[in-house]
């Protein structure tokens, strides 16, 4: 399997990590000390296989961290003055099967855990990634996101492996991971893509589907999303030659795969709208009603949820005009994330430009990133130029 | 999400206890202010929220450009400007309920006579580098 070019495929390492953790898990470990001690394995191995790779993998994986666990559980019996429990000959266990890697997601994002915590588990434990990787994507110190972790996994010591988990978390922690930005090594609208993927082969689930479809559509945009110096470009002025269309027919497929179960949810909806975006060769071409009506199936399956509400309405400022726009804001709370943004774009296209720059201004002192800060400041001086 | 912490030397709302500089104050005193700084970063690393905290010396001085081929032209230090930024702490954590909850615990920092300063803390929430993902 790996070859002898002196790297490290790095991606078949990650994609061992939650097998060999319930290998571990099946031979009596704790979820927690099994993590432990296949992270080091996996550092052992970013480190060796380079001059030395392993004729299997997984093998190598699994008695690597198998020792370490052992010594680990050793020095922990000696510590409190004990005889190891554990015996070196592993049991003869079922071998792990994909359920286990199933059993990882719904464990690492257990509700119990802080929204960070469970980002940053998952990462970990599903993904494969390093502490060290994670901490610079996140850029937090390594020692603070070790710290994280292991108390995200002292949260959840004692709960079961196999109890059913829930599915809409799991969910949320990945989109979570989607729209994180990166720095360092790893990118991680790529990690979480690759790790929904994942879910959906082990959970013939709609929602999965449409999650993986939503993120596949909106990373087809990626590369027509920021010009130069990172600046943000929205929709309607991106360079659609430079769409991925490989990703969006994948996208596409994936959902309508997900649609024909008639199993609607909210992933398939939002991605449903991404589709029509996708699927229009100009902006002016959109078909913003049908768009529009996807939102309002929406706004049904999230219980008139304001940020659904907000978004609806510069659809319908597309599809009905501005004014109709401004009318569809009645109601929504002045400070909810981009209201103001939102604003100042439909009192522009309602020719009212004095408001939209001040408006544009305000928004941007809302902004909650540098790219959007930059971009609403921009707006407004545009429309103050006239 | 990431906040900033900020400790002025001078500036921000009236002090709510009035207490000497900590030159006047006792090395224990002193020792017991430090350890307390150093505690709760320690504790703010355990609880995977600590990112970087950094003071700074009051001097320093400001400066701007003053044209092609000239030398920057500086103005300061200034011993009696309103406000001025003693230090930082950045913290990562879940919602600024929780940051404000970490700087009122910075707050509770001992004075003279081992009593909490009070001494007010300014919390910013940083920008993300980042834009969204989605658009």
């Amino acid at each position: 399997m790996a070859e002898r070019t002196g790297v490290v495929d790095e991606a078949l390492l990650r994609e061992l990590v939650p097998t060999v953790i319930a290998v571990l898990v099946r031979r009596g470990a704790d979820f927690a000390s099994a993590e432990d001690a296949v992270q080091e394995a996996l550092i052992r191995a970013l480190g060796t296989w380079p001059d030395d790779p392993p004729r299997d993998p997984k093998a190598w994986l699994v008695t690597a961290a198998w020792h370490r666990f052992l010594d680990a559980a050793r020095s922990e019996a000696s510590r409190r003055g004990r005889e190891a429990a554990v015996d070196a000959e592993p049991p003869a266990g079922p071998v792990a099967g994909t359920d286990d890697t199933l059993r990882l997601y719904f464990l690492c994002a257990n509700p119990v855990l802080p929204a960070a915590a469970a980002v940053a588990l998952t990462l970990r434990a599903v993904g494969g990634l390093t502490t060290r990787q994670i901490a610079a994507a996140y850029l937090v110190p390594e020692a603070t996101m070790a710290q994280r972790i292991s108390r995200a996994k002292r949260r959840l010591a004692g709960l079961p492996l196999d109890r059913p988990g829930d599915l809409g978390t799991v969910l949320r922690v990945l989109y979570l991971v989607f729209n994180e930005g990166y720095s360092g090594d790893v990118d991680l609208a790529a990690e979480a893509i690759r790790l929904t993927r994942q879910l959906a082969a082990l959970a013939a689930e709609p929602e999965v589907a449409g999650l993986l479809a939503l993120m596949l559509l909106h990373h087809a945009r990626r590369a027509s999303r920021t010009g130069p110096g990172g600046r943000l470009v929205p929709l309607a002025e991106q360079d659609r030659s430079r769409w991925d269309t490989g990703l969006i027919a994948e996208g596409v497929a994936v959902l309508q795969a997900a649609l024909a179960t008639d199993r609607l949810g909210e992933y398939q909806a939002q991605a449903a709208i991404a589709a029509l975006h996708a699927d229009s060769p100009s902006a002016a071409e959109t078909d913003w009603v049908q768009i529009v009506e996807w939102y309002d199936e929406l706004l049904r399956l999230t219980g008139d949820n304001p940020v659904v509400r907000l978004n609806r309405a510069v659809a319908v400022g597309e599809a009905d005009g501005a004014r109709a726009g401004l009318a569809a804001l009645g109601g929504l709370d002045a400070g909810l994330p981009r209201f103001k943004a939102v604003q100042a774009y439909l009192h522009e296209r309602a020719g009212d430009r004095g408001l939209a720059a001040e408006l544009y201004a305000a928004a941007a002192q809302e902004a909650t990133s540098v790219p959007e800060r930059d971009h609403l400041t921009r707006e407004a001086a545009r429309v103050r130029q006239g | 999400m990431k906040y900033l912490l900020l400790k002025h030397y001078r500036g921000g709302p009236e002090r709510v206890v009035d207490y000497a500089p900590m030159d006047r104050w006792t090395p224990e005193e002193v020792d017991a202010h430090v350890q307390y700084m150093v505690d709760l970063a320690n504790r703010l690393q355990e609880s995977g929220e600590f990112v970087n905290g950094q003071a700074l010396q009051p001097g320093g001085s400001f400066v701007r450009y003053d044209g092609e081929g000239k030398p920057p032209v500086t103005d300061g230090p200034f011993a009696e400007t309103k406000d001025l930024i003693a230090g930082w702490m950045m913290i990562d954590v879940d919602s600024w309920e929780r940051a404000v909850e970490v700087a009122g615990e910075l707050s509770a920092s001992p004075g003279p006579g081992g009593k909490p300063l009070h001494e007010w803390l300014e919390v910013r929430p940083v920008l993300s580098d980042f834009g969204p993902s989605t658009g």
